[in-house]
């Protein structure tokens, strides 16, 4: 199934699974109602003459199916949270990443570059608009800034979404790319009337070849 | 002490004969009539909010093409009928608001609990009869003040529905200050009306139940109404608390939720959705009180678990107050709080499924009639149940970074809102008409309306959840801008088409309601064989209601009863030692 | 609630509560206005806690602090709880038939009422003479700390609260002019109950951010 965009970060196939999971699970209870229903529509349609069953309910019943979802929805929640620190928490952030900035305003993405020393704050940071360069395979941090209002930092193809919001600060968001090429950055969260049109490129180049490029903006 | 002689009010009023044609039908302080006013007066919105929503579509099938006969827009929303993008915003905005605060919740809340809490119960009308009137009232200016939004310098608010600040708090950022104050305005009249309407709700079924109609006897439409105007007694005032704060934001320099001054953008957030949420559950709980009814009726059979059904509905009412998280999952809200939304979220899936296998429970061995209430009450256990499995997506905070702010919303949001509560809004106009109007609806356009409005309904919105799954986000002018959405153009193409038809079926709906007012077969007293207090009443009902209190000695789902011959068995009829009294039904 | 007593032929008796309606309703309304005051209060909370400074009153301007006098402050609240005492003597003296207790103390509670209101007034005149609105003056924003969240959140809340009590004060003065027209008796007597619940209710929010 191609459905999902193509998953080019390193946490994206756990999202997936989880995606998928839940997919496996209500997809069945789905076939699973509506065949029961349409089976009853059809074996209890009305008969001139017949009288239903006068049956008030059953504890017995409900019992089970009280239980039974109980146990599905804890164990989708327990799948759930095995990811979503690794992604979300700060605490649990990768300890040797690259740190990049972006503050996003109406309508742009302008994200700053710690240059040649990989430190932020120095004099040979460099600033590029609406274009995300980041090398393969290395855990990037994010900080996020929005000037104005709430913008939505969202990487279909990495899975990662993450609103930046106004006056809030130190927000940061992570992920890898495991794949090189171009993909594209949305702002997920209504922001105005170019909200439609605040879009980035991000460019995921193999390591070397990332290195090169900050040589060459310095 | 003045305690049971305000209680027992006149039991029918005798000076009904000589009210002027403006105390009976615009300032009426009869239920049954401001039932019916909020009944007409929300079809006309859906009616707007419809058609906002085309709108909307003919820009996502068509980006940048004129609509048709969009040539009589003005240029500061259509200029040659082509949609500016500003203008989409202020449609995506409207059609949410019109729809939820307009149509939706009015529909339900407005029209049922009004028409059917004082004949189901047994009152002869509201505790507060007066007080009914100016919620109705006060709701159609919040309306007019809604729809004048539209049309102000600058257009109307443009920062969605939820009205997310600082967006919504600063004029400059979306270039609309007028209608964002209109918008405000607007909401804080609805939150009066809302207000009026509940305490008078909680009060009629507290105190007012004839003889015998314990709370354990009344019919699950009553349950649910009266555990909505709970809910909207206590959420709406949130919501009115946070817009006034917003007001201020924008009019008088306060800075509650602007950051240059100390405000907090996510404060906004917390209170809108600690509104919010409970808000979704006002949009369905009636809906699936009503539903249960209407399937009970259909199946002949008595509801299959009426106590855990009731208590299905109080866990949903109480767990709706503490998921708003969900909503803020992506928000920059402290990641920690995730797992604890997650699974308070997750938890509503127990008492939803409660319901569903319920209403299976009481089709199964039944005596089906599918007439056109019923057909429709399938269709919402069927598109519900979609609707509840597509939630689960959302409480899974770790998905939920995937398809937060996608189609995947939309679609959900329309499969409870409108696989979910309009199918039962149907299902009650069709179910309850005779009794309002003492005329019968057609029945077969009935089926036709319900045939087509079933297949189209899915066309437009199932195909929503591919789109969410692409990453296809909401709220965008025109999706071509990013080169991973191109591929959904076909699709996108295909749901607008799918939506004008689904819009244009709706004109069958329409024409029978309103041919049947004057056309439509005589309804007798009790077409639908039902079992509750207001079909032992003429069609229409009369003033007042009851000519003497009714005694209640049973449930409202005692179909097939074995004590009598007949498949129902009315609340008010005595079984004098089981001798199996004879019911008549007309039909 | 009350299912219990069973007549014969297997009816039950009217279900409800004992409670008539109009006073059921004034409940209902209050719950409501509850979370109507929890939305502000609950803003107020998070801005301020959220904060390490905050414009106190009895500190001096040049350090900080508002021109609120703490001492006028306390007075009006404690008004405000007077007030309620003559409401509920009031209640008490009705519920005797005693009309003439009944006319005095609703007359106190008014009064009481309206002067809370207008110290109030003179309150919000003091901190407007010093610069204080919902937005401060730039000459305020440097010297005190988070000026404009305190000019947000106390104008707000104490606004709201006047306009209540503001409220009350009128439909008070209707009942007290009902009173001494002999509107109520010792059986009913159910307008005076109403509006004292609505009363007691803005006297508790009053004192709780006094």
């Amino acid at each position: 199934m191609d459905w999902l965009p193509p998953a080019a970060s390193s946490y994206a196939a756990d999202i997936d699974k989880i995606f998928y999971v839940i997919l496996v699970v209500t997809g069945v209870v789905f076939v699973g109602v509506e065949a029961t229903l349409l089976f009853f529509l059809f074996k209890y349609r009305g008969r001139e003459g017949r009288k239903a069953a006068y049956i008030e309910g059953s504890n017995k019943a409900e019992v089970i199916w009280t239980v039974t979802p109980a146990i599905f929805i804890l164990g989708l929640a327990f799948a759930s949270h095995s990811v979503w620190p690794s992604v979300k928490n700060p605490d649990r952030f990768p300890s040797d990443a690259l740190e990049f900035a972006v503050r996003a305003e109406q309508f742009e993405w302008n994200f700053t570059y710690p240059g040649a020393d990989g430190v932020l704050g120095t004099g040979d940071d460099f600033t590029l608009r609406n274009q995300l360069h980041v090398p393969v395979d290395q855990p990037v941090v994010v900080r996020l800034e929005a000037v104005d209002v709430i913008h939505s930092f969202f990487i279909p193809a990495f899975r990662i979404k993450q609103d930046a919001v106004p006056g809030l600060s130190g927000q940061r968001l992570w992920f890898e790319a495991t794949q090189t090429g171009e993909f594209e950055l949305a702002c997920a969260e209504l922001c105005g009337l170019g909200h439609y049109r605040m879009r980035a490129r991000v460019i995921v180049h193999t390591q070397d070849e990332f290195g090169r490029w900050v040589a060459e903006q310095g | 002490m003045a305690t049971t002689e305000a209680a027992a009010q006149p039991r029918s009023q005798d000076h009904h004969g000589e009210m002027s044609f403006i105390r009976k039908y615009i300032f009426s302080t009869d239920h049954k009539v401001i039932g019916i006013q909020f009944l007409f007066t929300c079809l006309f919105f859906l009616a707007v909010g419809g058609l906002l929503a085309m709108m909307v579509r003919w820009q996502l099938g068509f980006p940048g093409q004129p609509m048709p006969g969009g040539g009589i827009m003005p240029d500061t929303m259509a200029p040659g009928g082509i949609v500016l993008p500003e203008f989409y915003n202020a449609l995506v905005t409207m059609h949410a608001t019109f729809m939820i605060f307009f149509a939706v919740m009015p529909l339900l809340v407005g029209v049922y609990a009004n028409f059917l809490i004082p004949l189901k119960i047994g009152a002869p009308d509201m505790a507060f009869p007066r007080l009914n009137m100016m919620s109705f009232w006060i709701f159609v200016l919040s309306g007019v003040v809604m729809l004048v939004s539209l049309f102000v310098e600058g257009g109307a608010a443009a920062a969605g529905w939820t009205a997310y600040a600082p967006l919504s708090a600063v004029p400059d950022y979306t270039g609309v200050s007028t209608g964002q104050q209109l918008w405000i305005i607007s909401i804080i009249l609805f939150g009066a009306s809302s207000l009026l309407g509940s305490v008078n709700y909680i009060t009629t079924v507290v105190n007012m139940r004839a003889p015998g109609m314990t709370l354990f006897r009344m019919p699950l439409s009553i349950w649910s109404l009266f555990i909505t105007a709970i809910l909207a007694l206590l959420a709406v005032p949130v919501l009115a608390g946070a817009v006034i704060m917003l007001l201020f934001d924008q009019t008088i320099g306060t800075t509650f939720f602007l950051p240059e001054n100390g405000g907090r953008p996510l404060l906004w957030q917390h209170l809108f959705w600690f509104f919010g949420h409970p808000e979704v559950y006002i949009l369905i709980l009636p809906a699936m009180g009503i539903v249960s009814d209407i399937l009970a009726n259909g199946s002949r059979k008595p509801i299959f678990g009426y106590r855990s059904m009731v208590y299905a509905l109080i866990a949903i009412a109480f767990l709706g107050w503490i998921v708003w998280g969900h909503h803020m999952f992506q928000s920059g809200m402290n990641p920690l709080l995730g797992a604890s939304f997650m699974v308070s979220t997750m938890a509503i899936a127990i008492p939803s499924a409660i319901k569903v296998f319920n209403w299976l429970g009481t089709i199964w061995r039944g005596n089906l009639q599918f007439h056109t209430p019923m057909l429709n009450a399938i269709a919402f256990v069927a598109l519900f149940t979609i609707g509840g499995l597509s939630g689960i997506f959302m409480a899974s905070n770790t998905v939920d970074i995937f398809i937060h702010d996608t189609y995947f919303i939309v679609a959900h949001i329309h499969y409870v809102l409108f696989g979910g509560s309009l199918f039962g809004i149907f299902a009650a106009i069709y179910f309850w008409y005779p009794k309002m109007f003492g005329r019968m609806m057609n029945e077969t356009w009935g089926k036709v309306h319900f045939a087509l409005t079933f297949t189209f309904y899915n066309l437009v919105f199932f195909p929503m959840h591919i789109l969410g799954m692409g990453g296809h986000m909401r709220r965008i002018y025109d999706p071509n801008e990013y080169e991973f959405l191109q591929r959904f153009q076909g699709m996108n193409k295909f749901i607008s088409i799918s939506a004008f038809l689904l819009f244009a079926v709706q004109v069958p709906f329409l024409i029978n309601f309103f041919w049947s007012l004057f056309k439509g077969k005589k309804a007798p007293d009790n077409p639908w064989r039902d079992n509750g207090l207001e079909w032992t009443v003429p069609s229409p009902a009369p003033h007042g209601n009851f000519e003497t209190a009714p005694t209640v000695y049973r449930g409202p789902y005692e179909f097939s009863s074995p004590d009598v011959e007949e498949d129902f068995l009315p609340q008010n009829v005595p079984l004098n030692g089981g001798g199996g009294r004879k019911v008549t039904g007309d039909r | 609630m009350n299912e219990a007593t069973i007549l014969s032929g297997g009816v039950r008796a009217e279900p409800g509560m004992r409670v008539y309606n109009q006073k059921l309703g004034m409940w209902v309304f209050l719950a409501s206005e509850v979370m109507f005051f929890t939305s502000l209060i609950g803003a107020y909370i998070i801005l301020r806690f959220g904060t390490d400074a905050w414009a106190l009153p009895g500190i001096p301007l040049e350090e900080g602090g508002t021109p609120l006098a703490i001492n006028l402050t306390a007075f009006n609240t404690f008004m405000l709880i007077c007030s309620s005492v003559t409401m509920v003597k009031a209640f008490a003296a009705i519920q005797q038939g005693d009309q003439k207790n009944l006319r005095l103390f609703l007359s106190l509670t008014v009064l009481l009422g309206a002067s809370f209101v207008g110290i109030q007034i003179v309150e919000y005149m003091a901190l407007v003479r010093e610069g204080f609105l919902p937005h401060c003056g730039e000459h305020l924003a440097a010297l005190v700390p988070n000026c404009h969240l305190f000019g947000s959140t106390f104008y707000t809340m104490t606004g709201f609260h006047g306009a209540h009590v503001s409220i009350g004060v009128l439909c008070m003065i209707w009942v007290t002019v009902k009173a001494f027209r002999g509107g109520y008796t010792k059986e009913d007597h159910g307008g005076v109950e109403v509006i004292g619940l609505y009363w007691h209710f803005v006297d508790r929010w009053g004192w709780r951010w006094g």
